[in-house]
């Protein structure tokens, strides 16, 4: 970690999710300067003064409304300097039931998993390739594997994400922007408080951030945070359709 | 299911995590007349952090706010642990003005359980060196107070148990060090007498604490080693660290990977172990890291499952000093007579304190645990009476299972206490497994 791009800034896009504020406190930990973006960043002072306290960065807030796409523009522009490293964390997981007879409900979850993130990381990765590089770090979901009847409104968005990420990995392979997309699977959050997750298939917010940093420094492409996904995807994504559509996942 | 660190009751409890102080108003008001309780890292050993309607988990709420590198004043949540603190403020010369025998406690909840350290003889328990604290109440006002604001309400918060509303934030003064080492002064008692005297002689020293072997008998009842220490000086550190003498060393974790079977620890593996441990307890000086000298047990993560799934509770008792040499012999014969040997006894000799809820008072505290089981409990009746009998009191952060007699024995400012606490939250929302089972 000696090379000047390291202490270039990270951009956390949803930086008041439980894992961006894990993914902050790991990337402080590294002495990276940080730009935290929220949709009502003044919730963020607490957390800014945490890690400028416990780990002498620069903290910087700006406010980030990942609906409102034709202000993603502005928002990109803005950044100075460009930052070295993007991630995005935000997400809805939605009501799946209200979704499927609300249309309004049905865009949102699309605008806030897949419309929104992917305008935002898309300029972002085209103003890094124009400054020489970075990296641009999407959080997809397990979800997004295979479309089941429980959630595949928000899987599908998920899903849409994830194809968008890997075409622009393909794009920007050449202008040294690395790409990835992480597969939390369960994740101990606000968005799953109250549900009853299997222990083995469920990870903290601070290994979400550590699997992050890890495919930044290894380059990997797509990973999933704990790898027992990997390979419950692998069967989930094997069953043919005609069995799948039968099961209750 | 939840459960205190005794692993002793656990119960299927709701939890809500709050992020902010918006989150933790909306939980109190969604609790209402159901009650809720505050709940920090779960290092109290019984029921005192526990409510089946909700529970209200600070972790999240994890934040340092402010540091005065001048003064040592340090703002955070409540949710932050000391070990966070340790971390952060070690390397820059400055260390927690009274710390308990773990570090993975949270700010709030050693302020609710007003804890204390191997320095109370000197420096008090850990809410004598904070400033001021916000406490959030039932009806979503955000109370700041302090030792000179609404003291009243600060005082029965001190020891308070949670019952008094939901600390969001302290600030609390630091003490400075230039070493992160210890040096340590080891000495070998022979019986109880000898321990007492010694404890006598070393108030001068800041800290102090005796394991203390509660199956030896007869002539050895009481055999103990004392521990004493000061912060080391710069010139007492080891030559190779002088150079960064407030890096912490490397200290080596290893966990319990699962519950122990039953039985596992008995009379004679107790007995086996105490005696190897008084034997290699060497007398004499050493530098020692400040980590294992305080946490000599936070090394072994989990270390509560070595008491095997049904759990364990800790019994620990204060008696006034005059009745100490008496009482504490009296307990011990008592847990000698009857084999029931518990794998980690402390005895520790506190310093004046008089708060409405505040466990320590001037005299000695005596810690045994013991496997939670019905002879145990029976049992722990007989220590009760002996304690009762003696002018003492149990220590609610490990009390899962003591009867209303002995509180109000032990605790005679809980009327005054019981007043302040309905004064400021009328409803009574504020409420945990504990206080139901004691009527706090």
């Amino acid at each position: 970690m000696s090379s000047p791009e390291t202490k270039s800034p990270v951009l956390i896009l949803g930086a008041a999710s439980d894992i961006g504020r894990a993914i902050a406190r790991r990337y402080a930990e590294t002495g990276r300067p940080l730009v935290l973006a929220a949709r009502d960043p003044e919730r963020l002072e607490p957390d800014a003064a945490d890690l400028r306290l416990r780990f002498g960065v620069a903290v910087e807030l700006r406010a980030f409304d990942v609906l409102d796409i034709t202000g993603h523009p502005a928002f990109v522009n803005g950044l100075e300097p460009v930052p070295g490293t993007v991630v995005c964390t935000v997400g809805l997981l939605g009501d799946q039931a209200a979704a499927e007879r609300d249309p309004a409900a049905l865009e949102l979850i699309v605008a806030t998993n897949f419309t929104g993130p992917g305008v935002a990381l898309g300029l972002l990765a085209d103003r890094m390739a124009a400054a020489g590089g970075g990296t641009v770090i999407g959080i997809g979901s397990v979800a997004g594997d295979r479309g089941r009847a429980s959630n595949y409104i928000y899987g599908a968005a998920k899903a849409g994400l994830a194809a968008f990420l890997s075409g622009l990995r393909n794009r920007l392979y050449a202008k040294e922007v690395h790409v990835v997309t992480v597969k939390p699977g369960f994740v101990r959050t606000r968005m799953t408080e109250g549900m009853a997750l299997p222990a083995l298939l469920t990870a903290e917010p601070d290994e979400v951030a550590r699997a992050v940093m890890r495919a930044e420094t290894r380059r990997q492409d797509v990973v999933y945070v704990r790898s027992v996904w990997r390979l419950v995807m692998a069967v989930i994504r094997m069953l043919p359709e005609p069995v799948f559509k039968r099961t209750r996942l | 299911m939840l459960s205190g660190w005794g692993r002793y009751p656990r119960i299927d409890c709701r939890v809500v995590t709050p992020r902010d102080e918006g989150d933790a108003a909306a939980a109190v008001r969604a609790a209402g007349n159901s009650g809720l309780i505050a709940r920090g890292n779960g290092r109290s050993y019984g029921d005192a952090a526990l409510n089946r309607r909700a529970t209200l988990s600070m972790l999240r709420f994890d934040r340092l706010l402010a540091f005065d590198p001048e003064t040592g004043r340090l703002t955070c949540e409540a949710g932050v642990l000391l070990s966070d603190i340790l971390d952060t403020f070690v390397p820059r010369g400055w260390f927690p003005a009274v710390t308990p025998g773990t570090r993975f406690v949270t700010v709030g909840g050693a302020i609710a359980a007003d804890v204390h350290g191997k320095n109370h003889h000197k420096d008090g328990s850990f809410v004598d060196h904070v400033d001021s604290l916000d406490l959030l109440l039932e009806d979503g006002r955000v109370i700041t107070c302090g030792p000179d604001r609404e003291p009243e309400l600060f005082t029965a918060t001190r020891g308070g148990m949670g019952l008094t509303g939901t600390i969001l934030r302290a600030t609390l003064r630091l003490r400075p060090i230039t070493t992160a080492w210890i040096r340590q002064e080891t000495v070998r008692a022979p019986d109880l007498d000898t321990i007492m005297g010694l404890f006598e002689e070393s108030v001068d020293w800041t800290y102090t604490v005796a394991w203390i072997d509660c199956l030896a008998r007869s002539a050895r009842l009481g055999r103990s080693l004392l521990f004493r220490g000061e912060h080391a000086e710069i010139e007492e550190v080891p030559a190779d660290r002088r150079e960064r003498p407030l890096a912490t060393p490397r200290h080596r974790t290893i966990s319990v990977p699962c519950d122990a079977p039953p039985g596992v620890l008995n009379r004679w593996t107790v007995a086996a172990f105490n005696a190897i441990y008084y034997r290699l307890g060497t007398p004499g000086t050493a530098i020692v890291g400040a980590w294992p000298f305080f946490y000599p047990l936070d090394s072994l993560l989990d270390w509560n499952r070595i008491y095997g799934g049904a759990g364990f509770v800790q019994y620990q008792c204060v008696l006034p000093k005059p009745a100490s040499a008496v009482g504490i012999r009296a307990l011990l014969e008592a847990v000698a007579r009857a084999g029931r040997g518990s794998f980690l006894a402390v005895l520790k000799l506190l310093g004046k304190q008089n708060e409405l809820m505040a466990f320590p008072m001037e005299g000695y505290t005596l810690a045994l645990d013991f496997p939670a089981n019905a002879p145990t409990f029976s049992f722990l009746n007989e220590l009760d009476a002996i304690v009762a009998d003696h002018g003492g009191r149990l220590y609610l952060a490990k009390d899962a299972r003591m009867g209303t007699g002995l509180l109000h024995r032990g605790y005679p400012g809980l009327a005054a206490f019981r007043d302040i606490r309905v004064r400021w939250n009328p409803a009574g929302s504020f409420r945990s497994l504990q206080a139901e089972r004691l009527a706090l």
